[in-house]
């Protein structure tokens, strides 16, 4: 295609039988099936990419990986848009629409690129020294720097259309990095049999193999070798092959996460795959073979598109046949810029020469390059790049051996790429996220995996052995070592023959290029290209105090980028310790943390967003309700029916049409929501009398008890009614929205401080349907129902169980009241929920039945004074100071919170106590939460007595009613006080009386006969 | 409670060429800013000290410039094992706000925001405090009733806060979704709108740099590895740096608070548990404000440089280590894209953790002990950062007095054995 200007023939992973189109800034170009965005871009001739965080400086492509620093771009459109992806990581695929970032108006014509321009008032850490006058216009600054800052925008339309999944593995033994010696150690683990997983970033296995047109292993050129591997993996049935995939999280106990991205690629889109999948693999034996990555040098202008690391030159040319300039100028401080070099050469590019900061230069790839014709120029620094919005020019000094000083005059000379090279640094990323120690290589000038706490091997390049042969025996090594301490057998094969030039991978220690220009003056020298922190920023921290490397990060941003310090920390630390005057090794790393490169927020999500955020409960009840009309609230997980709202009534209505009901005739309430614990075995009497204020042990058979349960701090935790079935066997009821709580709190004293006890508990809520009768016609009700049982109050009192049946449904009986009317609570197998149900109400409909929700229930149970676990205690609330003193048990040698109720605080007169509240004018509902105070004309701080817990319109009282938690409220009864208003009304007075309205005598539990 | 007129002692730096100004930018800027000066001497421990702050965090770092700001006490330490602001001070959501329940806790948090307000005045330090407001947001019928309460307490108490309904909120954070079809819906909030960020690193830098120019010392690297008394009277420390001599030491040290107690025989009520955070690339303003939220449980806001910043509540288990485990940002990521759905197509960036010491009603202790001259300063959990400047204000006081002041008072370890707790379990909603 006519449009690719820049691509070669060949190219590892390029099928030139699948052309791609893309547009890049609404432009159109044409690429290759294999290509990423950045190799499109660069065959295209595209070197402008993207515009940088601070200057707004323009930046092209730096690598060919996740390193990238520079070539951000968002790519999509619509729902589909994602911003800040690394052009290097994209896989380019037919109809992908890439757009630059951070500029206004274009890319090449940014009004950003002023602050490049002002740049000498914007130092690190400027926005801390100024902006502070007026103090009132800190937002306003506020305001148009966060609109400077920030890279990306996000899509357009936030619904994210695409699915992303979950999975669960174990395996033996985890490979992270496919090149030769992930490949190698995969193989070797495999030949055991056990279970081996091979993760890689790339879309294909190899790694820097793919770009090594150099190398021969056993013979055959390296991607032969690597093309044999896979398939040799492939078709083992114990091996799991992951390519472009990244394991992104290393925790605890070897806890592995994996990003796979599964479709991105792809043009269409299957609708059947997830766009992206998150593994959570929990593994034995864990491999790290993630290689290395090259360091920038940083001199006056690195930072110009054009600018690029040596070795992604080589790859852009071998793997992706991709020429990214036609005129070179190399500089390195090592021997592995020669082999990008002569790639270069040979892919028809003019090297015009080779600076090398070292003094003497020799070895196998100098002599190739020597007697390839290129110019060496040894004891040569780069002092300066040059160029708008490309390299067009460089500066040359020679330089002192120890690089710090120019020795004499710069030589000028054109070209349109710079290929650099400041050494190879280790991916000890994975290794440090495991809380593995790291240590100085100060041949290689790097730090590599020292000890581990993990069941975890480094190998190969991430482990400082960047000679491919000896990655290929520490690959088997560490593989046959694995698969030993997993159980397993194999025996190590022969390391295979490895055919490449000697390289010496020690770099020179050379941090930063000298300069001719004073101190802080000169041309930008880039350290961290995406946060545009420069040499002089790190020195400038230095200067200023920041000295701890944590520090300095912090102060100057390096290392914050979205690369996250790739291709910056060690450049960094070069020229911290020097401005310190310490060695590298002292001046120490900052951690590295998940995520090892930038991880869709969507996949860590998955599903677990929408319907399945979290669970709704529903009871089997539910359909009834919702044909009935039921409005519903949540409580905790559970729906529950609010209330039943007739044709054209307001909820008032409805909720006092129910609770009349209740009061009159009958009401049916679906209780089934409440918490069941089952409670069993010898001690489980002992058991609840610890648990309980009151005694559980003393309940005869049969019978049911209302108890309360306090944290070890003497506050109320729950509530309910319990029932003791048999000797050694209670049936516990919670609150609903306590259930789980509950079950927690007792098994942890269970498990933790009572071990010798002899109790079984079983959550048994969702074993049970349960509908609440209650009413003076509840007996009646009951009785057409074909209830088994006798009903009469002898045979079966008040605070008693019968089992028997209803209406041909076994069932457990509970006769306890929650409204202070006779009351039935019907507790069958869950899956009778609706038979029930339908049974009651065609029973109950000559009497009036009328389902009532958990609006009306509150309402009732208020008009009693009962509390509601949670509405009127909140954690801080005794039994006392809710007015039950009764409930607690004195003669109870010990139960949870004893001790508590005994603290001097407990006696305080202004400990707040639960009361009633009457309003003046009996129209006036309080608002719940509202507080009462004794002046309302006080100015603010006022002194508040406490807030109103429940308020209700009380519809068998004809006026409202409330509960308040009041300091000293027992002896306020009696007493005025005035609830303040939000809205500016005015304040509500009120009396304080007694928590009981209704019926105070308990006349009503026994209802009316049946007539 | 609340009191009106806070003392916040001599402000600025005594020495004008140190001051930082557009100007002194610009004045620098011309000699390539070779000559700025250092923000913090790199001290090294005097034989003996008036007063000893353990733990160089942000409010140890402000005690130590309110004693000498406002007491006049100058001759004091700062000792941190590591660097300034490496414990919670940099690792938190940066979220400032004093809409607390509780007298008590509104009482100290409101104070601290008054402080927080021209703070950078005071300290000659843009920490950028960034006053756009703090929503908390309510899913169900019974939030709105907690709400309800904690928005009428907060009024009486002379705090702001405003609510609003789904409509209002929308308006206001245009990018959240408040689908009523969702699992827990935006059924309301209340805003406060004095709350809202700051550059939580600077906050460490610019105590640290004010307290210095009045003469304190901070000295870093320096290790404590006893408390040295005579009877009960503290009269020193041990470090790794030698013995240093005082009368009075505070201690300061968060997480580790427990561990600096047991030196002294003191037992701690505080369970210290991993706290992990993460932010997202950055992209262009989106949020303009704090969202809270208890039912979906996370809390997020946009830094600066334009990361989205989230937290969330504690793991589980106690800890010492500065990691959490991975269920807790699946979580807090999960309710992220709930509330905000454009957050599925953002990347998380950077995800770390820091060690919260809570009490068990958890609320703070700042306290004297049974040891004369040993006071502790600790138990701010999950929410230490808003207190920064409040915290050290009345810990200062308390340790230039010997005596708790008004707002000290109730935080006294005492309170643990009368019962007299200020629970905030429940009304601190989503905990941060």
């Amino acid at each position: 295609m006519s449009s690719q200007r820049y691509r070669l023939s060949g190219g590892t992973t390029i099928r030139t039988d699948t052309p791609l189109s893309f547009t890049f800034d609404g432009k159109s170009y044409h690429g290759y099936k294999g290509d990423t965005l950045a190799s499109a871009l660069i065959a295209a001739g595209v070197h402008l990419i993207g515009r940088s965080f601070k200057y707004h400086r323009p930046r092209g492509i730096m690598s060919a990986g996740s390193e990238e620093p520079n070539a951000l771009v968002r790519v999509g459109t619509g729902a589909y848009a994602e911003p800040n992806l690394k052009a290097t990581q994209v896989e380019l695929y037919d109809g992908l629409i890439a757009t630059s970032q951070n500029r206004f108006p274009s890319l090449k014509y940014d009004v950003g690129s002023i602050n490049s321009v002002m740049s000498q008032f914007l130092p690190a850490g400027f926005y801390y020294k100024t902006f502070m006058w007026p103090a009132s216009f800190w937002m306003t600054y506020e305001h148009f720097i966060r609109n400077a800052a920030g890279l990306g925008k996000v899509a357009s339309d936030p619904i994210d259309p695409e699915r992303y999944e979950k999975t669960h593995r174990h395996c033996e033994i985890l490979i992270a990095g496919g090149g030769g010696a992930g490949l190698m150690a995969a193989y070797q683990a495999a030949l055991s049999g056990q279970r081996v997983m091979l993760v890689d970033e790339q879309a294909e296995f190899g790694g820097w193999l793919l770009s090594d047109d150099a190398v021969k292993i056993d013979n055959m050129p390296a991607y032969d070798w690597v093309r044999e591997m896979q398939s040799l993996l492939s078709n083992m049935d114990n091996v799991t092959l992951l390519p472009r995939t990244t394991m992104f999280g290393y925790g605890d106990h070897n806890y592995i996460t994996l990003a796979e991205r599964v479709t991105d690629h792809l043009s269409p889109r299957p609708s059947h795959l997830p766009r992206m999948r998150l593994w959570k693999v929990r593994v034995a034996q864990v491999i790290l073979a993630t290689g290395c990555i090259e360091r920038p040098l940083v001199f006056g202008g690195n930072d110009l598109p054009g600018v690029m690391l040596a070795s992604a030159v080589q790859s852009y040319i071998t793997q992706y046949g991709a020429l990214p300039g036609s005129r070179a100028i190399i500089v390195t401080n090592n021997d592995t810029a020669y082999q990008a070099a002569l790639a270069f050469q040979n892919a028809g590019g003019f090297v015009r020469a080779i600076v090398d900061t070292r003094t003497t230069v020799k070895g196998a790839w100098v002599k190739a390059a020597k007697d390839a014709g290129i110019d060496i120029l040894s004891g040569h620094g780069l002092t300066g790049a040059y160029g708008i919005h490309h390299v067009g020019r460089v500066e040359i000094s020679p330089i002192t051996a120890d690089g710090r000083e120019i020795t004499g005059e710069a030589v000028h000379m054109d070209c349109d790429l710079v290929m650099m090279s400041g050494g190879l640094t280790p991916t000890v990323h994975l290794h440090s996220q495991a809380r593995g120690k790291l240590v100085w290589d100060e041949k290689h000038l790097c730090f590599k995996p020292g000890a581990t706490h993990e069941a975890e091997q480094s190998i190969g390049a991430c482990n400082g052995s960047f000679a491919l042969s000896s990655g290929l025996a520490e690959a088997i090594r560490a593989a046959t070592k694995a698969v030993k301490s997993t159980g397993g057998t194999c025996t190590a094969l022969s390391v295979p023959d490895v055919t490449a030039l000697r390289i010496n991978y020690a770099p020179m220690a050379y941090w930063k290029a000298p300069s001719q220009a004073g101190a802080g003056q000169g041309p930008k020298a880039f350290v961290d290209f995406q946060n545009d922190v420069t040499s002089a920023d790190i020195q400038l921290a230095v200067r200023e105090g920041y000295q701890s490397v944590e520090h300095v990060k912090r102060y100057t941003t390096t290392g914050m980028a979205t690369d996250q310090g790739k291709t910056s920390n060690m450049n960094a630390l070069g020229i911290l310790a020097d401005a310190l005057g310490h060695e590298i090794p002292d001046v120490g790393t900052t951690t590295f943390r998940m995520p090892y490169t930038p991880t869709s927020m969507g996949m860590i999500a998955g599903r677990d967003i929408g319907g399945l955020f979290d669970a709704v409960r529903l009871t089997r009840m539910d359909s009834w309700h919702r044909a009935a009309g039921a409005k519903f609230e949540h409580v905790g997980q559970w729906m529950r029916a609010w209330y039943y709202r007739h044709d054209g009534e307001t909820m008032e209505q409805a909720v006092t049409r129910e609770v009349l009901a209740a009061r009159t005739t009958a009401g049916l309430l679906d209780a089934s929501t409440l918490g069941k614990i089952d409670v069993r075995g010898k001690d489980a009497a002992t058991f609840l009398d610890r648990i309980y204020t009151n005694k559980f042990s003393s309940l005869a058979v049969g019978k049911c008890r209302y108890g309360l349960m306090l944290k070890d701090d003497g506050m109320v935790m729950d509530d309910g009614v319990t029932t003791r079935l048999a000797d050694e066997h209670y049936h516990m009821t919670t609150t609903t929205g306590g259930a789980a709580g509950v079950l927690d709190w007792m098994e942890e004293w269970l498990q933790t401080e009572w071990p010798e006890l002899d109790v079984f508990l079983t959550s048994v809520t969702e074993q049970w349907s349960v509908a609440t009768l209650s009413g003076p016609h509840a007996r009646a009700i009951l009785e057409a129902a074909d209830i088994s049982v006798d009903l009469s109050d002898t045979a079966f009192p008040f605070m008693s169980m019968k089992q028997g049946y209803v209406s041909g449904l076994p069932a457990r009986i509970f006769r306890i009241s929650f409204t202070g009317e006779l009351s039935y609570e019907i507790n069958v197998p869950a899956r009778y929920g609706v038979a029930l149900w339908t049974a009651l109400m065609k029973a109950g409909e000559a009497f009036g039945i009328t389902p009532y929700g958990t609006e009306a229930m509150h309402v009732l149970r208020a008009e009693k004074g009962f509390i509601i676990v949670g509405q009127e205690t909140d954690g801080t609330v005794t039994p006392l100071d809710l007015g039950m003193n009764w409930i607690v048990s004195k003669k109870k040698p010990d139960f949870i919170g004893k001790r508590a109720l005994e603290r001097t605080s407990m006696a305080d007169p202004k400990r707040k106590q639960l009361v009633g509240l009457r309003t003046d004018n009996p129209d006036d509902v309080i608002p719940e939460g509202a507080h009462a105070v004794l002046d309302p004309n006080q100015p603010p701080p006022i002194d508040m007595l406490g807030h109103v817990t429940s308020s209700y319109a009380s519809p068998n009282l004809g006026y409202s009613i409330a509960m308040a938690l009041l300091k000293g409220g027992h002896k306020l009864i009696g007493e005025t006080v005035w609830i303040p208003m939000l809205d500016g009304q005015k304040p509500i007075k009120a009396v304080v009386t007694d928590t009981v309205f209704y019926d105070a005598q308990g006349d009503r539990l026994n209802g009316t006969s049946s007539s | 409670m609340v009191a009106s007129e806070i003392d916040r002692g001599l402000g600025g730096l005594k020495d004008k060429k140190k001051r930082y100004s557009a100007f002194a930018l610009a004045r620098n800027a011309a000699s390539y800013h070779q000559n700025w000066q250092r923000a913090w001497r790199n001290a090294s421990p005097k034989a003996s000290y008036d007063a000893v702050i353990i733990g160089g965090g942000g409010h140890g770092l402000a005690t130590a410039y309110y004693l000498a700001s406002v007491h006049g006490v100058t001759n004091i330490a700062v000792i941190e094992k590591g660097w300034i602001g490496g414990g919670n001070t940099g690792r938190n959501t940066t979220i400032i706000r004093s809409n607390y329940l509780w007298d008590e806790s509104a009482s100290i948090y409101e104070h601290a925001l008054k402080l927080w307000e021209g703070l950078a005045q005071d300290l000659n330090f843009n920490i950028m405090f960034s006053q756009r407001g703090v929503l908390t947001i309510a899913h169900s019928e019974h939030e709105l009733k907690e709400m309800s309460r904690r928005v009428h307490a907060i009024r009486l108490n002379g705090i702001d806060s405003d609510v609003m309904n789904p409509a209002e909120i929308k308006k206001f954070v245009p990018c959240i979704n408040i689908d009523q079809s969702i699992r827990y819906p935006v059924m309301g909030g209340f805003v406060q709108q004095r709350g809202g960020t700051a550059r939580h690193d600077a906050v460490a830098w610019g105590y640290a740099r004010a307290a210095d120019d009045m003469g304190v010392d901070i000295i870093q690297n320096c290790e404590v590895t006893g408390l040295r008394r005579k009877g009960r009277k503290i009269i020193g420390i041990d470090t790794n740096m030698g013995f240093i001599k005082t009368k009075k030491v505070g201690c300061v040290v968060a997480g580790h608070s427990s561990v600096m107690a047991e030196m002294a025989g003191i037992h701690l009520p505080l369970a210290s548990r991993p706290l992990q955070a993460l932010v997202s690339e950055p992209i262009k303003p989106i949020l303009d404000t704090v969202i809270m939220s208890n039912a979906v449980h996370m809390y997020i806001s946009q830094s600066d440089k334009g990361e989205m910043v989230l937290g969330a509540g504690v793991d589980k288990y106690n800890s010492y280590a500065q990691r959490g485990s991975f269920p807790v940002p699946e979580h807090m990521i999960a309710a992220a894209v709930e509330l905000f759905p454009f957050m599925s197509r953002l990347r998380m960036l950077r995800h770390w953790g820091g060690i919260v010491d809570t009490c068990p009603d958890a609320s703070p202790i700042l306290s004297k002990t049974d040891i004369d001259g040993l006071y502790f300063n600790c138990g701010w959990g999950t929410g230490g950062f808003k207190a920064t400047p409040g915290s050290g204000h009345v810990f200062a006081d308390l340790i230039a007095n010997d005596r708790p002041n008004n707002i000290a008072a109730p935080y006294a370890l005492s309170r643990f054995e009368t019962g007299f707790l200020i629970d905030e379990h429940g009304a601190a909603g989503v905990a941060h």
